[in-house]
């Protein structure tokens, strides 16, 4: 039955990409379908707590602004992530706090200052037929919604828990000059010479243009192998660093391929793949290597 | 980007494990914080430990993906304890045969696929004993990967073993059935992709508003048959 009070947002403009996400499908990997879900997680469960969200539920993923939508009718809306200008209906607002939106209002993403990628939760969670479990887009294998549009009208779902007693979340916004992340040597460091495990760990790395929601690829020191021959297919994860015959590796993001057929060197640890999905273009990576816990 | 793994990459071939940690030569490898890598001295090694843990899973691990050599073992976003997996994966006995309970799936094809000349000439069989090998066997999901639903098949004739095309093509329709290595697979959708072509489908193997959605699941056992 077709609900007549419910809620709608409409997208003005998406700016460059701008797609619904939520946590991810996980638990079709075997069948070929990857987790995809939020590129920076906990920033997307961020943004949905300060609305009174459950924490997975639907919502924008913008990459580097542009993004405006209107408001349709009432709507509290949370915009976190990277740092940028926030504007409602032309009037300044922060980033990580509650905001509240008429009926015409509208909400606007400028480029970030530091980092890349926005998450705008609306109370309630935009209610987007879910593929295979999820809201998610994933743009590597195209299950999910697919990229937003100029004139889509997303659906608003009904709020189900109060709103929380803080209207702004001290976060630090993600540093944009020099990013430190942890990384496990494995599972196939022992595909390269000792030299290159080393400068793994010791010299910086740049994030190229090449990057997206699948993977950034990265310039850095050549990581040489040790020998030769090819690596039979196997999965893979977010925060993989894979490294293709070229000797540049990419680190994988929420929709890197299942598996894959070039060795990885590390896997940066989860919690840090969120802060790396939000390096631009030209950020310095630097992986610090820490032990295995098991 | 383009992801640096497209179908191009099995190779079956089989390499000596370095070291082995129990009975059955397996080898536990880090993957991050959140998963761990096992690897196996060959695929049925792979189809063993995959059959024993789908029957018990090891704590707080919500996805398996077997591959040619290895089993990767995904922890859900909120679990973090790889000792209690590693000890799972390490008391597991592997399950050799579960023929009884494997899926059986029967694939019609039409065999004129725009490679299947080329590949009659690579293994130097006729076109016609290229179609008899390939119907001629029963073959098994190895593993899926490349796209949602592209189950790599194993165990057909070893003697359409033929390399990947050296010049991939950028579209191949959906329900196109290909060969390259070892292995032998059905488009799920338009793609690109670099196997060798001999014949399509009209059975839909990937459908996402199917559960399962993949109907060339790992463990099933595959025979094609020709449509005339």
């Amino acid at each position: 039955m077709r609900r007549v009070d419910v809620r709608q947002v409409e997208v003005l403009s998406p700016g460059i990409l701008a797609t619904v996400q939520d946590l991810g499908r996980p638990g079709l990997a075997g069948l070929g379908v990857g987790w995809s879900g939020a590129a920076d997680r906990a920033a997307f469960r961020l943004a949905n707590r300060l609305v009174g969200n459950a924490e997975d539920a639907a919502a924008v993923e913008v990459t580097f602004g542009g993004l405006a939508v209107r408001a349709r009718h009432h709507l509290v809306v949370a915009v976190t992530g990277a740092e940028c200008p926030v504007t409602v209906d032309g009037r300044p607002e922060p980033v990580n706090s509650v905001l509240r939106l008429r009926p015409g209002a509208e909400l606007r993403l400028g480029p970030p200052t530091r980092g890349l990628r926005n998450y705008v939760a609306v109370r309630g969670g935009l209610d987007v037929p879910a593929v295979l479990g999820s809201s998610s887009t994933d743009v590597l294998a195209g299950i999910g919604p697919g990229a937003l549009a100029t004139g889509d009208v997303l659906a608003v779902g009904e709020p189900r828990r109060p709103l929380p007693p803080v209207d702004l979340a001290p976060v630090a916004p993600p540093r944009d000059d020099e990013l430190v992340l942890r990384v496990w040597l494995g599972p196939r460091d022992d595909w390269f010479t000792p030299e290159a495990v080393a400068a793994l760990g010791r010299e910086p790395f740049q994030v190229t243009s090449e990057s997206d929601r699948v993977g950034m690829r990265l310039a850095g020191p050549v990581l040489e192998r040790r020998r030769d021959g090819e690596l039979p297919s196997e999965g893979t994860v977010r925060g993989a660093l894979q490294v293709p015959p070229s000797g540049q590796p990419t680190l994988f993001l929420a929709d890197h391929p299942v598996t894959g057929g070039y060795p990885v060197i590390a896997v940066v640890l989860a919690e840090d793949v969120d802060r790396a999905a939000q390096a631009r273009p030209g950020t310095r990576l630097r992986f610090r290597v820490t032990q295995p816990t098991w | 980007m383009t992801a640096g793994t497209a179908e191009t990459a099995p190779s079956g071939t089989a390499r000596p494990l370095e070291s082995t940690v129990d009975n059955w030569d397996m080898r536990l490898l880090p993957c991050g914080d959140r998963a761990l890598l096992v690897e196996l001295a060959d695929s049925a090694g792979v189809v063993g430990l995959y059959a024993a843990l789908r029957a018990a899973p090891p704590p707080g691990v919500v996805d398996m993906v077997p591959a040619a050599r290895t089993l990767l073992l995904r922890l859900g976003p909120d679990e973090t304890d790889l000792r209690a997996v590693a000890a799972a994966v390490r008391g597991a006995e592997p399950v050799w045969d579960e023929r009884e309970s494997r899926d059986r799936v029967e694939v019609p094809v039409r065999y004129d696929g725009e490679d299947l000349a080329e590949v009659a000439r690579l293994t130097g069989l006729t076109e016609r004993e290229v179609v008899a090998a390939h119907t001629g066997s029963e073959w098994t999901v190895a593993f899926c990967g490349f796209a949602p639903g592209f189950g790599y098949l194993t165990g057909g004739d070893p003697r359409l073993r033929v390399p990947r095309r050296a010049v991939p093509r950028t579209r191949v329709p959906a329900g196109a059935v290909a060969l390259a290595g070892e292995y032998t697979g059905v488009y799920p959708r338009v793609s690109p992709g670099g196997w060798q072509l001999i014949g399509r489908t009209d059975l839909v193997v990937w459908q996402v508003d199917r559960d399962p959605p993949a109907l060339l699941r790992p463990g099933t056992t595959v025979r094609f048959v020709e449509e005339t």
